[in-house]
């Protein structure tokens, strides 16, 4: 009798006290959701076609000068990644680099099925992970949807660095703090194209904002089909792929 | 109030009394001393986007060469080049711009610039103009054959190899070497001049292979062609679909 009373007595406890926890979760709700295209204004975004790429890295080399990125061929805020397919489902993917030799041995290699480059580039989640996990507030979403780091309060924990599932990020070497591609923030707010984009020679690569009802970019979504990177994450992706191949990541 | 502390202890309210101070000091110290642009995030972000906003460009985009360099524009526009920015080549230019006479662009003269996007490569995009910097007339400056402004080959060539080199070269250890490009693919002249606008044609039934392979195939190419029974070989495929015809063994 007793035992099923005390017994009675700690379930309802625990009913309760898990009440009160998800009411204090309720009074400070986790930042985890998208933050959703603004009804006015810009609403940025990225469209990148596979099939134009020629791997000439000319936008690694724009970004690097328009950016203050360090030469060194590690910091990158935007890279080409070269994919090898073979016949036995094997894939190579190498981050190319600015005056990388072409590599023809690749022609008489009977067991490549297919190869082909896919430029990269921060993905501008509308649900960023780096953003979570920040543990100083220092990154942080724009109105018109573009993730900043603000460099003075970041401390350099790299726990963004570690968090980003695209390895968008690096933590620069001069100053010590993260950083990543901004779409170039200081010249989209001058109405100037990102460096990437204004250099890119076969036009693979496509920037505008999502709202407006005609641009270069809304062009790009309506005529081809359209893929992002790691949809099952949830992240929700603004970075969006043209004849993206299956094996890509 | 002397009655309230009366009710407790005395060390409990000694307990009391510092408490309720150092609250008030850490209360004071974080609404009063701490200024604003410490503790408000949305302070912080806006003067990140501000600090963000004021970097300098580089790049000055294709709208502001224009301005000076109609001439070249005009003449860029109806070339292959059409779509390139002028500073995919010459770097950036903005400080070009702003003090035209001391600053002045690259122009990239070197034999290694134009490869990095000509130079062959398995990965590039079929139809993406590309050469072998190795074999593609040695030690001579890209320039003094092509102008980069209006890029396209100096004369027109006469061979289907000097732009199909791969096929070309397939076609020289297969079985197929003795045919002419021709025999399988009418090539109009405009093709030549330009090649994405007027395609040459492509053979379209099984008929078509079968003039030669067919068991009673009377075209004089057909002498010494194996031959098979269109009827039982085969059957609804086309010919393509097993057989590559610049190199027609059967893919395993």
């Amino acid at each position: 009798m007793n035992g099923r009373r005390s017994f009675l007595r700690g379930f309802f406890a625990v009913l309760l006290s898990g009440g009160a926890i998800e009411g204090v979760l309720k009074l400070f709700p986790s930042k985890a959701h998208a933050k959703e295209a603004p009804r006015t204004g810009a609403w940025y975004g990225y469209g990148v076609s596979v099939d134009k790429c020629i791997g000439c890295a000319r936008c690694m080399d724009a970004c690097k000068n328009e950016n203050n990125v360090p030469k060194e061929p590690f910091f990158v805020r935007t890279w080409v990644e070269r994919y090898i397919i073979r016949k036995n489902g094997q894939t190579t993917v190498k981050a190319i680099a600015p005056g990388d030799e072409a590599t023809p041995e690749t022609v008489s290699d009977k067991r490549i099925l297919r190869s082909f480059f896919v430029p990269k580039l921060c993905n501008q989640c509308a649900n960023p992970p780096c953003v979570q996990v920040c543990p100083v507030g220092a990154t942080f979403q724009t109105e018109d949807g573009v993730v900043l780091v603000n460099e003075k309060t970041c401390i350099g924990c790299r726990y963004c660095i570690q968090a980003c599932p695209y390895g968008a990020r690096y933590l620069h070497p001069v100053s010590h703090t993260a950083d990543k591609c901004t779409f170039c923030y200081h010249r989209i707010s001058q109405g100037k194209l990102p460096a990437c984009v204004e250099v890119c020679p076969t036009q693979a690569r496509v920037f505008g904002d999502l709202n407006a009802a005609a641009s270069p970019m809304s062009r790009f979504l309506r005529m081809n089909k359209i893929h992002t990177l790691k949809p099952g994450l949830n992240t929700e992706p603004k970075a969006y792929y043209a004849n993206l191949d299956g094996e890509v990541r | 109030m002397g009655k309230l502390f009366e009710k407790f202890p005395d060390p409990l309210a000694r307990l009391i009394v510092v408490v309720v101070a150092m609250i008030a000091l850490g209360a004071f110290a974080y609404f009063v001393l701490i200024p604003k642009p410490v503790k408000d995030i949305d302070f912080q972000w806006a003067d990140a986007v501000k600090r963000e906003k004021a970097r300098p460009v580089r790049y000055a985009g294709f709208q502001a060469c224009e301005e000076c360099h109609g001439e070249i524009q005009i003449k860029k526009v109806t070339g292959y080049h059409k779509d390139l920015s002028c500073e995919t080549c010459h770097g950036p230019a903005k400080a070009h711009t702003e003090d035209p006479d001391k600053v002045k662009p690259t122009i990239p003269t070197a034999r290694t610039f134009c490869p990095q996007c000509h130079a062959y490569n398995p990965s590039r995009p079929r139809g993406f103009p590309q050469i072998n910097p190795v074999a593609h007339n040695p030690l001579k400056p890209c320039t003094s054959c092509h102008n980069p402004h209006d890029p396209k080959p100096p004369t027109t060539p006469k061979e289907c190899s000097a732009c199909h080199g791969e096929i070309a070269r397939m076609k020289a250890v297969s079985h197929h070497v003795q045919l002419e490009c021709t025999v399988c693919h009418q090539a109009p002249q405009q093709h030549k001049i330009s090649p994405r606008s007027v395609k040459p044609t492509k053979p379209q039934t099984r008929e078509f292979c079968g003039k030669c392979h067919g068991k009673d195939a009377t075209d004089k190419l057909a002498k010494n062609a194996p031959k098979i029974d269109m009827g039982v070989h085969g059957e609804k495929y086309v010919c393509w679909q097993c057989h590559y015809p610049h190199s027609p063994e059967v893919e395993q």
